[in-house]
């Protein structure tokens, strides 16, 4: 019965790192970015979101619908002013660029709020539980997990029902024809990255509210974010809720054998899947 | 008849000035103190690091966000021998650079099938995996560490020697010994990539570097030179993990495989330096030192600077310090680059840059 | 009615000068046609009309005012629709998606509407969700003019749409043209099939090495004439 517990368990922990890997798939999608900033940016959007409640004496939640506009803009001026000028086919000076920025937001953090765990709280909402039979699940977990999905579809419909979406779609196909369509491609990524960051967001709310974060967790998000996203295979944003489950399942199954290898066997499972299906599970972008 | 020729003016200069350099590095420990000798230790093993970084990732275009697994697996590959084998530490060393040279093997393998980004992330994926697990290794002090036992660093190889020359403590004439080590491994690295680049299957990373798919087309075998170009990256740096926790004597799986100071540092010193070039390495690591004398008491304070320079420089002067002194002057002090000479002119072709 | 001249148009690609002060002028309703060899600097003074090449301001004008140094979105915007030489159609968008996109940038009531595209290209109908690359040669051709259109734009700028076609399709591509012309769009044809430039221009300009070297009516150009202006027997 352990073991399906740690079964739903993972599972729904999937739902958490889909919601960190969507927007890095979304700017990679888009821009062929890679953020290595992506982690920390959450982490910073956890802070806002703190921030917003400590100043507002507002609920969480409202306070991440506060926060969203905000960190919204920020990803928007972010790639206006840095990451655009950072595009194009050399693959050093994005990586670098998004390296430092990693470096200089944890820092940034670390000075403005030490290095302190903080957390979101919500009250009783964070230990409230569900009986399905003969499990019990959390609401937060299962909430998370719906979240994730209810994102998910939106940014389809995004992408493939609405005219932002098209103008993204052709504009990662090709920038130059797309600009000749009128599309304005340094916009459009603005656009994308402030997307991502409304996503950052969301995610930033269930991981503070799940776990006590602190200037430093950045990076390991990013990894997990980059594992999902790897093992669904770039283009695909199921694949990439898959990929998070795969990571969440192997995470929590490793717990339950030994509490000290959870991480490893995330890491584990992630180099399973890239040595026998190196393009993803449900890989579909035209690179 | 035409030839080909690398060596410039300035290059002709520098190899002189470079030998009075070497000789007062040697000749240092005769006359400088012992917090001195553990500075330049420190900015000679960040220097083998960033030489080989730059290897990698700016000549090879291989952008690697992990090599700090190769500097901690080597660092406990030698405190495994000492400490488990009964080795001497500075035999150890090599040990150290042949477990980097191994655990490469299993990382190119995974990391290759990665591109770009992803072949970064996935480096540091790999080092991550290497640290949790060598934190398992429960007989080197597994998530808390160990230190080498004082039996062994007492009696290293070359300790009694160093303490007669000089008449210095052993402690201190640990230090000086590691020193002199770094000052060999330094001088045989920067050597070893200069030779490198000049040789035929330097002229191939170069044209891989410039233009993949001609390369390829002309017969350079790409995946033959990238599988070599990170091997030896990783046997480099496992040799220098070795050697700086030989000096540190004390090792736990947070700071061997630490990203700051195994990576964030080393890729601040080459970009900051000029990355692609062997010159800008050398400036970087001074630069590097000089920041951290200045910026030390100041916490956080120190990295997010450090994180806005290098960010200004990437997007400014992505050719680095050394980048825009080269462009500007055209001097070159380890000139790779090929030019046609027609012997019967005395003119050198002065466009090379 | 002028609509669109360039003024001693110039353009250079690094040291390599494309354009050597370029004359050329497009009145309101008509159609002109540049005709020269690979290399004659056509595709250059598009782009270079179109904004993907920026130039000195008042090198290019449109309407009274000087667009030469505006961004390509910006001239779109303006109502210049570039049909851009190997159509360039996007894959990740299917046909129907492809048409709407031209859309984006300039949202203009007029005769153009997506069922009139269906009306002068059925084919494209039929296959609107299919991916637009899986489309053959000809078809493709066909999305990209309908692309262009769709913002009901002034000038149309038809960059080499005959290039790797068949003659049978490319008489079905210029088939469209009447009613193309009908709609009131002024139009640039850069064309290496002489043939048919001159059957669907009203002028003819002739280019080499990024010069005019001749320009009339095609009923007053003799054959011999366009082969030496194109052949470089004689400059202007």
């Amino acid at each position: 019965m352990i073991w399906i517990d740690s079964l739903i368990q993972g599972i729904l922990l999937g739902g958490l790192y889909a919601l960190f890997a969507a927007g890095l798939s979304l700017v990679f999608g888009i821009m062929r970015l890679v953020n290595l900033a992506h982690g920390d940016l959450i982490v910073f959007s956890a802070y806002i979101t703190l921030a917003f409640v400590s100043l507002l004496g507002i609920h969480p939640f409202v306070a991440a619908f506060v926060a969203a506009p905000v960190m919204f803009g920020i990803g928007w001026l972010l790639q206006r002013l840095v990451l655009n000028r950072v595009l194009g086919p050399d693959i050093l000076p994005p990586l670098l660029v998004t390296f430092g920025l990693s470096i200089v937001l944890q820092n940034a953090l670390l000075e403005t709020w030490s290095a302190d765990s903080r957390r979101l709280s919500v009250g009783a909402l964070e230990t409230a539980s569900l009986s399905l039979g003969p499990i019990t699940v959390g609401i937060l977990p299962v909430m998370t997990f719906f979240t994730a999905v209810l994102a998910i579809i939106i940014l389809n419909h995004i992408s493939f029902k609405t005219e932002l979406g098209r103008a993204f779609r052709a504009t990662s196909d090709d920038p130059v024809t797309a600009q000749l369509m009128g599309i304005r491609p340094n916009s459009i990524f603005a656009t994308a990255m402030g997307l991502a960051m409304v996503i950052a967001v969301i995610a930033a709310l269930y991981l503070g509210i799940r776990a006590n974060f602190d200037p430093s967790i950045g990076p390991a998000r990013l990894i997990y974010a980059f594992e999902a996203v790897i093992i669904g295979g770039l283009g695909s944003l199921w694949g990439t809720l898959l990929g998070g489950i795969i990571i969440g399942v192997a995470q929590t199954i490793g717990a339950t054998i030994n509490p000290e290898w959870q991480i490893l066997a995330g890491h584990i499972a992630f180099l399973v899947v890239l040595s026998i299906k190196p393009r993803g599970l449900m890989p579909r972008a035209f690179d | 008849m035409y030839h080909v020729e690398t060596k410039t003016r300035a290059s002709k200069i520098a190899f002189y000035g470079g030998i009075i350099v070497l000789i007062i590095a040697v000749a240092l420990p005769f006359f400088a103190g012992r917090a001195t000798i553990q500075d330049i230790f420190f900015i000679l093993t960040m220097l083998v690091l960033a030489q080989w970084w730059n290897l990698l990732a700016g000549y090879g275009g291989l952008v690697s966000v992990g090599q700090q697994a190769f500097v901690g697996m080597g660092a406990y590959a030698m405190f495994g021998m000492v400490i488990l084998q009964g080795w001497d530490p500075v035999p150890s060393i090599l040990i150290a650079g042949l477990a980097a040279l191994i655990l490469a093997i299993p990382t190119a393998f995974f990391a290759f099938r990665l591109q770009g980004a992803y072949f970064a992330i996935g480096t540091w994926v790999i080092a991550e995996v290497t640290r949790l697990s060598v934190a398992q290794w429960k007989q080197l002090g597994g998530g808390t560490g160990t230190s080498l036992p004082r039996s062994a660093t007492k009696n290293m190889r070359g300790v009694e020697w160093v303490k007669d020359l000089l008449d210095v403590k052993t402690s201190a004439a640990r230090d000086i010994l590691a020193y002199w080590l770094a000052l060999i491994m330094a001088v045989l690295t920067i050597g070893f990539i200069y030779w490198l680049l000049r040789s035929r299957r330097g002229l191939g990373l170069s044209a891989l570097r410039d233009n993949f798919t001609t390369a390829k087309s002309l017969g350079v075998d790409a995946v033959a030179i990238k599988w070599f170009v990170f091997l030896i990256s990783a046997l480099g740096t496992g040799l220098a993990g070795g050697l700086i926790y030989m000096q540190k004597a004390r090792i736990s799986p947070d700071a061997a495989f630490s990203v700051l100071d195994w990576t964030a540092y080393v890729i601040f010193i080459v970009v900051i330096g000029g990355i692609g070039t062997i010159e800008g390495p050398i400036i970087g690591v001074i630069v590097f030192f000089l920041l951290q004398n200045m910026l030390a008491d100041y916490g956080s304070w120190y990295l997010l600077i450090l994180g806005v320079i290098g960010i200004t420089i990437m997007l400014f002067a992505p050719k680095g310090l050394w980048g825009l002194f080269s462009q500007r002057t055209g001097i070159q002090i380890f000139p790779v680059q090929r030019r046609l000479v027609n012997k019967n002119q005395n003119s050198e072709d002065k466009n090379n840059g | 009615m002028s609509l669109l001249t360039t003024h001693n148009l110039t353009a250079y690609y690094g040291d390599f000068q494309a354009l050597f002060g370029v004359d050329i002028e497009l009145n309101s309703g008509e159609t002109i046609a540049i005709i020269g060899a690979n290399g004659a600097g056509k595709t250059t003074l598009m782009r270079s009309i179109s904004g993907v090449l920026r130039n000195a301001s008042n090198s290019v004008l449109y309407e009274g005012t000087a667009i030469g140094a505006k961004e390509s979105d910006a001239v779109m915007r303006d109502g210049i629709a570039m049909i851009p030489e190997g159509r360039k159609l996007f894959p990740s968008l299917s046909v129907k998606e492809n048409l709407l996109i031209g859309t984006f940038g300039r949202k203009v009531n007029g005769y153009w509407t997506l069922k009139a595209i269906y009306d002068l290209f059925p084919i494209l109908q039929e296959k609107a969700d299919a991916p637009a690359t899986s489309l053959s040669g000809g078809q493709q051709q066909m999305v990209a003019i309908g692309r262009a259109l769709i913002s009901n734009p002034k000038v149309l700028l038809c960059d080499e749409i005959s290039l790797g076609l068949a003659p049978v399709v490319i008489r079905d591509i210029y088939a469209a043209f009447p009613k193309i012309k009908a709609s009131g769009a002024s139009v640039i044809v850069v064309e290496q099939d002489i043939a048919q430039a001159l059957k669907v221009a009203d002028r003819v300009y002739c280019m080499m090495e990024g010069r005019v070297t001749l320009s009339g009516k095609p009923n007053d150009l003799t054959r011999e004439d366009i082969q030496d202006a194109y052949f470089g027997r004689i400059t202007k």
